[in-house]
């Protein structure tokens, strides 16, 4: 019969949940660097063995997310907006998603690349799981934004996280064009049908570092007010 | 027996038992911020509320004492019936523990502050009759309600803002905590002691001037500054303890602070809360030794001290459990902003001691969470429990004076 009622004020921090899922997310996205190895290798059980991996990684944030959102009640009071929280929680999610999509493509259609492409891919895989990294980086930072209440030079630090980020998805920009390019040049050679694929693949992974690129700027709303 | 006793010892073992509720109930509220923050052990935090609690209510419950006793009912009114106050006081007695084991039962954020007013004014109203009430008083006393809370969350606000400006937010927190907390340590001492040697003491035959009032509150919040001092050089700054969260050694050096503010909010709670239990036996006691009522006579030191000791034993033997598990669920309240809720609610609460008005400290500590979280402190309140807890009192006011009514008939029934 104790009389706790006062202790039910403190909810659970969002923050540290944040947290938790942007850990298992970042996972999920760096298995692509094995994955790529094994599909550039043409070794399709292993390739599959990863495949598997990125989705188990990727439903686990999925659970996590949707337990995180019941964990936002309407009436929770916190240092920032909860529609912000939530749209945050979701583009980490899309990071998670798209490595799903990329992998699945590509182990559904059992696809190969060209020597061309297999050799700019790798450099390309890893950039883009650095965004991710980086964009983790950033969110490992939401418990000290709380513990200085948004304010003063941790708001520095983040933004200097975030600014690498922009760095990091830039270059990711151009190696993307680069590959296109050599794409380009050797495409009437290659079957049109798997060409099309290339391009959606090329894509795919770019989009990796485009979400993490906008989970840093969805935390730059969260100190602007 | 004669009625006379009778009344003493009726009134003596319900004033101690709503003493041993408070214990065993409220001062979790009080302690449970600390506790949750991993500053204390359960163990020290009992032994830490069991002595600020009760150095609290012997040495700075007069005031709010006084209050309960006196101040509610105008004893002009009753003076041609004495009995009939007795009657009233011992039902507002009974109703409040009654509706605070309902209460606590149901689990229901209820404050034994508003029982007791609620069931004073209850029967005050029903038995002696309207114009026997000081509503002046008691409009003064619903104010502070509205008042403590906001004037604590307005505190803990700039205490918290304070902190980010002049440690958190700096180049290197390590070295401005170590710089800034002392001062905050000294702060909390001499405000607790300036309070106290101000409205306390002069029941156990201690009278100051206010210069020396000044003096010695300096002097023990120089001692307390210079123990916190000593804790703090013997804090180990472990920079492997910051990869994860990079404040953990920051947060060691509030923790200190934290320890100190515990202490101050335990002492504050005494003071305040201790007037609930004694202040209607103080009244019972003391019209039933001269058989008037009489609005001067002083009251006994030995009555204060039934009240902390009533405190301690119920913290002893129930209050450790519930401060365990109120600690249990209050884990996001790192020592930083603890201290500022916890020596915000404090300060409040002192004056209101001070100035003899009975408050809720729970709500004064809510309002003080509120503050730091409107300073953007806190991960997240749950907004909804903090509704009810501030609504409660309009539950809790009506339901404390019907019980009471009903006690004081009961009463009237068997010894009028």
């Amino acid at each position: 019969m104790a009389s706790n009622y006062f202790s039910k004020i403190f909810s659970r921090s969002p923050f540290t949940a944040m947290q938790e899922h942007m850990t298992i997310v970042n996972e999920c996205v760096h298995q692509l660097t094995p994955f790529f190895n094994a599909v550039l290798e043409r070794d399709h059980v292993s390739a599959r063995k990863v495949y598997k991996e990125i989705r188990r990684l990727e439903n686990k944030a999925d659970t996590l997310k949707k337990k995180l959102r019941l964990h936002m009640p309407k009436g929770l009071f916190m240092p920032v907006a909860r529609r912000d929280l939530l749209e945050l929680l979701l583009v980490q999610d899309q990071a998670a998603n798209q490595a799903k999509d990329v992998s699945g493509l590509i182990t559904g259609r059992k696809m190969e690349f060209p020597q061309q492409l297999a050799e700019l891919l790798p450099r390309y895989v890893e950039r883009c799981v650095d965004a991710c990294q980086q964009a983790c980086k950033v969110i490992n930072e939401l418990d000290e934004l709380v513990e200085t209440g948004f304010a003063g030079r941790e708001v520095e630090i983040v933004a200097s996280i975030i600014h690498e980020l922009d760095a990091i998805e830039k270059d990711t920009d151009k190696i993307q064009i680069k590959i296109r390019a050599t794409l380009l040049k050797t495409e009437k050679n290659l079957p049109p049908v798997d060409v099309m694929f290339y391009y959606k693949v090329i894509e795919g992974i770019g989009e990796v570092a485009d979400i993490a690129q906008r989970i840093g700027s969805r935390v730059e709303l969260l100190l602007a007010k | 027996m004669d009625h006379v006793t009778i009344y003493i010892i009726l009134a003596g073992a319900l004033g101690l038992f709503m003493a041993w509720g408070i214990g065993a109930n409220d001062v979790a509220n009080a302690m449970g911020t600390a506790i949750g923050s991993r500053v204390l052990t359960i163990k020290q935090a009992v032994l830490i509320a069991g002595i600020f609690e009760f150095t609290g209510a012997f040495l700075a419950g007069g005031q709010v004492t006084s209050t309960i006793r006196k101040g509610i009912i105008d004893s002009t009114a009753v003076s041609g019936s004495p009995e009939l106050l007795i009657f009233g006081m011992l039902a507002s007695l009974v109703a409040a523990g009654v509706w605070l084991l309902i209460a606590s039962h149901n689990g229901w954020p209820v404050s034994t502050t508003h029982t007791i007013v609620g069931a004073i004014v209850g029967f005050a109203i029903v038995g002696l009759g309207a114009d026997a009430v000081k509503w002046a008083e008691v409009g003064n006393i619903v104010a502070s309600w509205v008042v403590s809370p906001v004037l604590s969350g307005a505190l803990a606000f700039f205490l918290f803002r304070s902190v980010q400006k002049l440690i958190l937010d700096t180049d290197n927190p390590i070295a401005n905590a170590k710089k800034y907390v002392p001062v905050y340590i000294f702060a909390t001492g001499f405000m607790i002691a300036l309070v106290t040697l101000f409205k306390g003491l002069k029941h156990i035959g201690l009278e100051l001037s206010n210069g020396q009032s000044y003096l010695v509150a300096i002097l023990v919040g120089l001692i307390v500054t210079a123990c916190g001092m000593y804790f703090i050089s013997r804090i180990r700054i472990d920079p492997s303890d910051d990869r994860d969260f990079h404040f953990a050694n920051v947060e060691k050096i509030f923790a200190v602070l934290m320890v100190v503010t515990a202490c101050a909010i335990a002492f504050a709670h005494g003071s305040n809360d201790v007037a609930n239990a004694v202040g209607p036996m103080a009244a019972v006691i003391s019209i039933a030794n001269e058989g008037v009522v009489s609005q001067e006579s002083a009251m006994p030191a030995w009555i204060l001290l039934i009240g902390g000791v009533g405190i301690v034993l119920g913290l002893a033997m129930y209050g450790k459990k519930v401060i365990a598990t109120v600690g249990e669920k209050i884990t996001e309240l790192t020592p930083s902003r603890g201290f500022a809720c916890q020596l915000a609610a404090s300060t409040t609460v002192v004056i209101a001691s001070g100035t003899g008005l009975p408050i809720s400290t729970t709500h004064t500590l809510v309002g003080a969470v509120l503050g730091v979280g409107f300073a953007r402190g806190i991960g997240a309140l749950n907004m909804g429990v903090v509704g009810n807890i501030f609504m409660s009192w309009i539950i809790t006011l009506p339901a404390g004076a019907i019980l009471s009514i009903f006690f004081f008939y009961f009463f009237k029934g068997i010894f009028g």
